[in-house]
């Protein structure tokens, strides 16, 4: 058994061809949204976006130099405030301590908001196996959940279904007859939905934000999933990766400022909570109990590498949305959580021992630098893929499909004869059917097509040509 | 517990102790996020009402007109805050039924929401909801038209004073127009889990 994966070509090309379609779509209208709305927000010259974005990555590449200082504060912050406060080591200790809470209060029913950390540790699939209800509520990864699919996009998880497949799922699980109108799919979901979260026992989310410095944790959501889970239930669960936290309230703003506009062209989210602890006394609805866990996941291992500002990312999407790869592969060729540039260097990252196993997607990248220049808070992404890349030739990872060596090219083009003699060969070759091929270009043309051999064209109309005369303008 | 918590801080220490040197935290004026949506001084009403449109939102100023509003949506039954049942009710005219409890077991029968919101953002267009104003996070949230009653005076400029307002109330949300999704091909549908009409009625009691 291997330890190498294929090349990403191959992951990209066993989605069909309307999946890529509608990513390739709604990638581009997400893209051309967030420029939009940010220039017109932020007009001037030199650009103001870009200064915002640069100063929102410095805030979150400090809150990273000093992240155990942060950790301490926020924590000492929240448990001020009422919550208790976890940490959880790796995936497993995560899902283990929100077993435990609920266990500890009896709880079967959860109802759970779009969390990328809690889609990391797997967590439903865990909660479903020890016999709990794991709800997702977000309209989009409750169909991922009822297709036992998985999402293609951190912002829009079902960017590569059609209303077509969604409605034939509702139908499939007793949601209604098949209509393919968004807004019945809606209100049906919207029924079903309001239902479940009533009767749940706890809510479980993510959160964007955490501000160490008043304990504050910041969820945003579009649809009020987030909301209504802490409007019915009486007990909040909250995982957060490390990284999550910001030093001070101010500096929520100019993060929340970036968040919407880059991850969908609004100035805020419909809804943007800010939650200190349990329920106020006078307040009937909501969480008397609250709790934060901090899950580290390999996070920590990524702080002592040369990665370490991919850990500034705050999950917006537009790195995927203007990514020329991800517009024509597809989130599911990634394998993983996060797909995209970010998801390029997060999935080996956290992959630890398995790295190789995702050594294709740092290849999988022009270098354009698009990414880089999207993201609110500056990520050199194009770097760090250098820098994996790097390690996966080190660590042995597969090359990228067998290219053909550039020693071979040099020494094919130095001399005029060979050269001359490997254009020939070169058309030959480009006559041969695939198998009869030599070893190293069948690999590589397993994955890619090649277009129609033109070598050696110049040359022959370089022969061929009427010499212009020597000293008369054309 | 205690012992993830030290290795996670123990890795930390040791990631951070090898850093040749750490970024300082920024300093940068309170306005350095101001977008163009905020508002000229003194302006934050209209520039609050111009925004909460924008993002298809509604706000009245008379509460006769709120009513006539309603009646227009055939909305008739709803939750309404006890403390402000009795003159808003007769403010908005009409044949409303107010009830001031809310029976989880039939909340879709409450055609809207009454609330009272803390305040107001002009720059987005957003009310601003704590518990401690909020008569009830489920009233303001489950009914398809949620009605937040907002005092003019306490509508803020702009996002960045609206955190340095957030205080010491343990639920503060910012609600920015009706619940939305975009989840299906992009196409966007209102009233998702939460109100697909969200109304501000911004009105002092003299």
């Amino acid at each position: 058994m291997s330890r190498h994966q294929e090349p990403f070509d191959s992951f990209a090309a066993a989605q069909s061809e309307s999946r890529r379609t509608a990513v390739r779509l709604g990638s581009k209208a997400g893209h051309e949204k967030r420029t939009e709305v940010l220039n017109r927000d932020y007009p001037g010259s030199p650009s103001r976006v870009d200064s915002l974005r640069r100063l929102a990555g410095e805030i979150k590449q400090h809150t990273l130099d000093h992240l155990d200082l942060y950790l301490e504060r926020a924590q000492a912050r929240l448990e001020a405030n009422g919550a208790k406060v976890h940490f959880a080591a790796d995936a497993d200790e995560a899902c283990r301590t929100v077993l435990g809470i609920l266990q500890s209060r009896g709880a079967k029913r959860v109802v759970k908001t779009k969390s990328m950390a809690t889609e990391e540790i797997e967590l439903g699939a865990f909660l479903e196996r020890e016999g709990i209800e794991s709800l997702e509520t977000d309209l989009g990864e409750f169909i991922v959940q009822l297709d036992a699919d998985k999402p293609s996009h951190i912002v829009k998880p079902i960017m590569h279904k059609d209303r077509r497949e969604v409605a034939r799922t509702f139908e499939g699980h007793g949601l209604g007859a098949y209509d393919d109108t968004p807004e019945v799919i809606t209100r049906r979901a919207r029924e079903h939905l309001r239902r479940k979260y009533l009767e749940a026992d706890v809510g479980i989310t993510g959160a964007n934000f955490i501000s160490a410095e008043s304990g504050r944790l910041v969820l945003v959501t579009n649809e009020g999933n987030s909301r209504f889970c802490l409007a019915a239930t009486r007990c909040h669960i909250a995982l957060v990766g490390i990284e999550k936290l910001v030093p001070r309230d101010r500096d929520l703003g100019v993060l929340l400022n970036l968040l919407a506009r880059s991850a969908t062209g609004q100035a805020l989210s419909v809804y943007t909570e800010f939650i200190t602890g349990p329920r106020a006394a006078s307040q009937p609805d909501g969480p008397d109990e609250m709790h934060v866990i901090f899950v580290d996941n390999g996070r920590s291992e990524i702080l002592a590498g040369d990665c370490r500002e991919i850990l500034r990312c705050i999950r917006c999407g537009a790195c995927l949305n203007v990514c020329p790869v991800y517009r024509q592969s597809s989130g599911h060729a990634y394998r993983g959580v996060y797909s995209g540039p970010v998801g390029a260097v997060l999935t080996p990252l956290l992959a630890g021992e398995g790295f190789n196993h995702f050594a294709d997607l740092p290849r999988a990248s022009s270098l354009c630098g698009a990414c880089n220049e999207v993201c609110p808070v500056d990520i050199p992404i194009p770097d760090l893929l250098l820098r994996l890349r790097d390690r996966g030739k080190r660590a042995g990872a597969k090359p990228a499909a067998a290219a053909p060596s550039m020693k071979t090219f040099a020494r094919l083009a130095s001399r005029s004869a060979t050269w001359r003699r490997a254009l020939r060969a070169g058309r030959l070759l480009g006559l041969l059917p695939g198998p009869l091929r030599p070893r190293a270009l069948r690999v590589w043309s397993e994955n890619h097509v090649l277009p129609p051999w033109r070598g050696g064209a110049f040359r022959e109309w370089f022969a061929k040509r009427n010499r212009p005369p020597v000293d008369g303008a054309v | 517990m205690g012992d993830a918590r030290q290795l996670i801080l123990d890795r930390v220490k040791a990631a951070l102790a090898i850093l040749p040197e750490k970024k300082p935290l920024p300093e940068y004026p309170a306005d350095v996020a101001l977008s163009l949506g905020a508002p000229a001084p003194g302006d934050a009403v209209a520039g609050f009402r111009e925004q909460l449109e924008s993002v298809r939102g509604r706000s009245f100023t008379d509460p006769a007109a709120l009513g006539a509003w309603l009646a227009e949506q055939g909305a008739t039954r709803g939750y309404c805050d006890p403390a402000l049942a009795g003159w808003l009710g007769t403010a908005l005219g009409g044949d409303l039924a107010l009830e001031t409890t809310l029976d989880r077991d039939r909340i879709d029968d409450y055609q809207f929401g009454i609330t009272r919101a803390w305040g107001a953002v002009a720059e987005t267009g957003s009310l601003i909801l704590d518990d401690a104003t909020t008569s009830r996070r489920l009233g303001a949230l489950a009914p398809w038209i949620h009605i937040a009653v907002v005092a003019p005076e306490r509508i803020l400029p702009d996002v960045g004073s609206a955190i340095a307002a957030l205080g010491d109330d343990p639920n503060v949300i910012f609600c920015t127009g009706p619940s939305k999704t975009a989840d299906v091909e992009g196409i966007l549908i209102e009233g998702v889990h939460g109100p697909g009409e969200q109304v501000a009625l911004i009105y002092s009691r003299a």
